[in-house]
């Protein structure tokens, strides 16, 4: 049995931000678990740039910004496991000395085979994984060369392998943009990228450089209904939705290509936390957590797109350093008295929010709420009632459920709240 | 020269295999994929059904009812993923009760042991998420579900390993008749073999003409199925039939022995032989009967959709035995439902055949079953660390859904009937076939088969031939 303060289960940028903000605030025996031989998550694969505009003020490659948080986890204190698979966490049933229930995490290496490490608090941190052709019903053959964006986009960018010439890309998520661009950059063709919504999913910054740029064609409420080719697909038909999604016969487009990407969302990865016993909100996924992103499992923490999927990585680096700095709190005070927890309710257009729940005693500034809305709205006010009565309202120009939402309530306005808070999106009339 | 050429490795021709490589027979099994269990083998429902269903009397009903009973073991003994789980005929309303009791009846000419018929109450209390409009149900302990390509792998390998010679990548594409027995041209090459067995699946009557038989003609019938997350497991504890219409079987759901939950299959008569695509409304109807078991089925987690086929002839009960119009060529055809659970007593039967067609047939001493692989996720805690101290390669997590290590990939690849491609790998040793279905581990035993045989990413292959992954190192694209 290895024994450490602070165990993080993922070195992408939820867990080495995490890492690094609980050694500032004070843990000193942190280990990082990854299974990958390289620190840095899917970054390592973003060789695109955009990443890094909140957090540093510039423009980086993915794997630049990995760079950086690599750096600040070097030096004493933090000790990063490479090429470890994390296979359960088990909490002590009673507390132990100074209040703390520790862990015990089970992980196996090729290097140090199976072993038991013991640690105080966990840092959940393993990210997602791409949705693929099971949930979304894509019929047809099942020949090869039918990927998920983020695997094409491994073997080009990390083993250096193009996957197809002609491409067609299903779903318009922010990585099936970005590899419609990197592969028309390695010659390949990108025939359509179709959108089953009427709206793209991705950042609108990403249609304009990756589609609208290359002159490649969205086909918005549009699906895949069938694949042809048992050995390599040889085709895909494309079909116009109706407002049901369902497909309209007559609108069948047929594409000659030898590859279909799909980037049709992604799904937290929360397998290790399930197992735990820790309670998940069907909504994102993801750990219910308070405002120090603590799951229902006292001294486990989770950040990052295990807990809820973000679209920029500034904001996972944020809301892990709140996980680390808080998993350094639990160990070096145990236990917070626990005050009143209130739950905070999806209103109108609200898909879901983190945290799902907070205690207003512990709130010393303000209280963060990320959300996302349930459909685009011009002109937007995102209200915040406590038992009938609006406590704040945040106004915006434009919300849409791809663009992740984020409201600061001040500690001053929140004292006003006497019960749970509902957050809602509502439209309000334009006026010219 | 062969005594015994079998022709087709799906799990009936590796059955045959397995029963005729404990005789002192000079055998070999010719397959026209890139490798065994391609075919109906690897799509199906994979259930061992009790024997209630064949008509009493029936090749069908004795070959059932034998490989319902000799399934376990041989799946205990070759580590083979076996859950004796019980099977469940629903009844929803008088005429489904009255037939489930000549079910029940039939069960017992047929001598399926331990049937029930269940109320209500009872029936609900084994199973809370069945539709609660259900009457009754027939309940027969002695089903079970099976993993079907990996009891058809198992049997190969063992046979592989007591002699038996496979041919992958090896179509039959003539047979004539000699003095001797056969010269077969398989894959571009003759054999000569005393006797053949066509095991050929949808395919056999295409073989049976090749010696002038066209006494039955094979009219494939397509199911589709929903393959759900292991994180639905639970949702029903038996395999759940419904009273069969004249619209065919009818759509079950159940558990799966590796832990997921299928539900499936619908019945497309007159399906072409190599089609095993999905279809939107095939799906839909799927979805539509299934909810007439249980209305909690979530296909969100639906992690694969997939098709296979049925070797349905003309003829209701299996076709099996010598050829009426040639001597010494031995068919196994319209092999359909239950043909998995009969695989093995099919193998057994076809062994006696033989005896009776003239074939001298001796015991062989020494002859071994195979034994079970390392599997490291069932393993206990110091099993693992002991594995892990003797090869650090079980140490090293390739498939994260499924926790497969890089040791049991390479002992897959070290294996009797090495597999070259990824499916190839994943029905061995199971990686990609959890929820993120490949997308993370493919990469990764891409290159591990790379590094194996020594070649180029561009030559292997996801299946079937055909079936390339990547099409070039980057930078060398015209």
């Amino acid at each position: 049995m290895t024994y450490c303060d602070i165990a993080v289960i993922g070195a992408g940028p939820a867990g080495l931000a995490a890492a690094a903000a609980a050694r500032e605030a004070g843990a000193g025996n942190i280990i990082i678990i990854e299974r990958d031989k390289e620190p840095g998550g899917i970054l390592n694969q973003c060789i695109h740039n955009g990443f890094g505009l909140h957090r540093f003020g510039e423009e980086l490659s993915g794997p630049e910004y990995a760079g950086r948080y690599i750096d600040m986890i070097g030096g004493e204190g933090i000790e990063l496991r490479l090429g470890t698979m994390a296979l359960d966490i088990s909490p002590e049933p009673e507390p132990g000395e100074g209040g703390i229930r520790r862990k015990t995490v089970y992980v196996v290496s090729e290097a140090r085979g199976f072993e038991q490490i013991s640690a105080s608090a966990v840092v959940l941190a393993m990210g997602c994984r791409e949705r693929n052709r099971g949930p979304i019903f894509v019929p047809g053959d099942r020949g090869s060369g039918v990927f998920s964006a983020g695997s094409a986009q491994r073997y080009l960018n990390i083993e250096g392998y193009l996957v197809g010439k002609r491409v067609v890309i299903l779903g318009s998520g922010d990585i099936g943009l970005i590899m419609a661009r990197r592969m028309t950059l390695e010659g390949a063709t990108v025939l359509a990228v179709a959108e089953i919504m009427p709206y793209t999913n991705g950042l609108s910054r990403n249609v304009a450089q990756c589609l609208d740029d290359f002159g490649i064609p969205l086909y918005l409420s549009h699906t895949v209904t069938n694949v042809i080719g048992s050995g390599r697909i040889e085709g895909v038909v494309i079909s116009q939705v109706d407002e049901k999604m369902q497909p309209i016969p007559g609108t069948e487009k047929h594409f000659d290509c030898d590859t279909l990407l799909l980037s049709v969302g992604l799904v937290p990865e929360n397998e290790l936390t399930r197992a735990a016993g820790i309670t998940i909100d069907p909504r994102t996924n993801g750990a219910k957590v308070n405002e120090d992103m603590q799951t229902s499992l006292e001294g486990v923490f989770a950040c990052g797109n295990v807990l809820h999927v973000h679209d920029l990585v500034d904001y996972v680096s944020a809301e892990s350093e709140r996980a680390g700095r808080a998993a350094a709190e639990y160990l070096l005070k145990g236990a917070a008295a626990k005050g009143e927890e209130r739950i905070i309710e999806n209103g109108a257009n609200v898909g879901y929010t983190v945290p799902q729940r907070f205690d207003p005693e512990r709130i010393s500034k303000s209280l963060e709420i990320f959300f996302r809305v349930r459909k685009k709205i011009r002109a937007g006010e995102i209200t915040v009632y406590s038992e009938g009565e609006k406590i704040a309202g945040f106004k915006r120009e434009f919300l849409a459920p791809a663009e992740m939402q984020k409201i600061s309530i001040p500690k001053v306005l929140l004292d006003r709240a006497k019960g749970d808070l509902t957050v809602s999106a509502e439209e309000i009339a334009e006026v010219n | 020269m062969y005594d015994a050429a079998i022709i087709g490795g799906g799990v009936c021709g590796a059955a045959i295999a397995m029963y005729l490589s404990k005789y002192e027979l000079k055998c070999c099994l010719f397959e026209k994929e890139n490798d065994i269990a391609m075919g109906t083998t690897k799509a199906n429902s994979g259930i061992v059904h009790a024997g209630y269903d064949p008509e009493p009397g029936t090749l069908m009903a004795r070959l059932n009812v034998r490989g319902c009973e000799i399934t376990a073991e041989l799946c205990a003994q070759m580590g083979v993923p076996f859950r004796k789980v019980g099977s469940l005929v629903l009844a929803f309303d008088n005429k489904d009760i009255e037939h489930i009791g000549r079910l029940y009846e039939r069960g017992i000419a047929n001598g399926v042991r331990g049937m029930k018929l269940l109320n209500r109450e009872d029936l609900l209390e084994r199973e809370p998420n069945l539709n609660p409009e259900v009457k009754g149900a027939l309940y027969a302990p002695s089903a079970g579900v099976v993993n079907p390509w990996r009891l058809c792998i198992a049997m190969a390998e063992t046979a592989a390993e007591n002699g038996v010679e496979f041919f992958l990548g090896s179509e039959v594409t003539n047979i004539e008749k000699t003095m001797g027995g056969f010269e077969i041209t398989a894959g571009g090459k003759k054999y000569e073999s005393a006797y053949v067995i066509n095991a050929a699946g949808v395919y056999s009557d295409k073989i049976a003409n090749m010696v002038g038989e066209y006494d039955f003609t094979v009219s494939p019938s397509k199911g589709q199925y929903y393959l759900l997350d292991k994180t639905q497991a639970g949702l029903v504890n038996s395999v759940v039939f419904q009273c069969p219409t004249e619209r065919g079987k009818g759509v079950l759901v159940a558990p799966t022995a590796d832990g997921n939950v299928i539900v499936g299959p619908n019945a497309e008569s007159g399906s072409a032989r190599d089609d095993c695509s999905t279809t939107r409304d095939g799906l839909n109807y799927v979805a539509a009967e299934a909810g007439r078991t249980t209305g909690k089925i979530n296909y969100r987690e639906n992690i694969r959709s997939f098709a296979g086929l049925r070797a349905n002839t003309e003829h209701k009960d299996f076709i099996i035995g010598e050829s009426p119009v040639c001597r010494r060529f031995i068919n196994v055809a319209g092999i359909k439902s239950p043909g998995l659970t009969s695989a093995p007593a099919i193998g057994e039967y076809i062994a006696d055949v033989l005896k009776d067609c003239g074939l001298f047939m001796s015991r062989k001493s020494g002859w071994r079953i195979l034994e079970p692989k390392i599997r490291f996720a069932e393993m206990d805690d110091e099993q693992k660390a002991e594995l892990c101290r003797r090869n650090p390669k079980y140490g090293n997590v390739i498939c994260r859904c499924n926790t497969i290590t890089e040791g049991e990939i390479i002992d897959a690849l070290n294996s009797r009937i090495p597999p070259r491609t990824l499916d190839g790998i994943k029905r061995r040793a199971g990686t990609g076939m959890g929820r993120c279905q490949g997308g993370f581990c493919g990469p990764r035993v891409h290159e591990i088969i790379c590094r194996h045989y020594g070649v180029p990413a561009e030559s292997v292959l996801l299946d079937r031939n055909g079936s390339f992954i990547v099409c070039g190192k980057v930078g060398e694209q015209k």
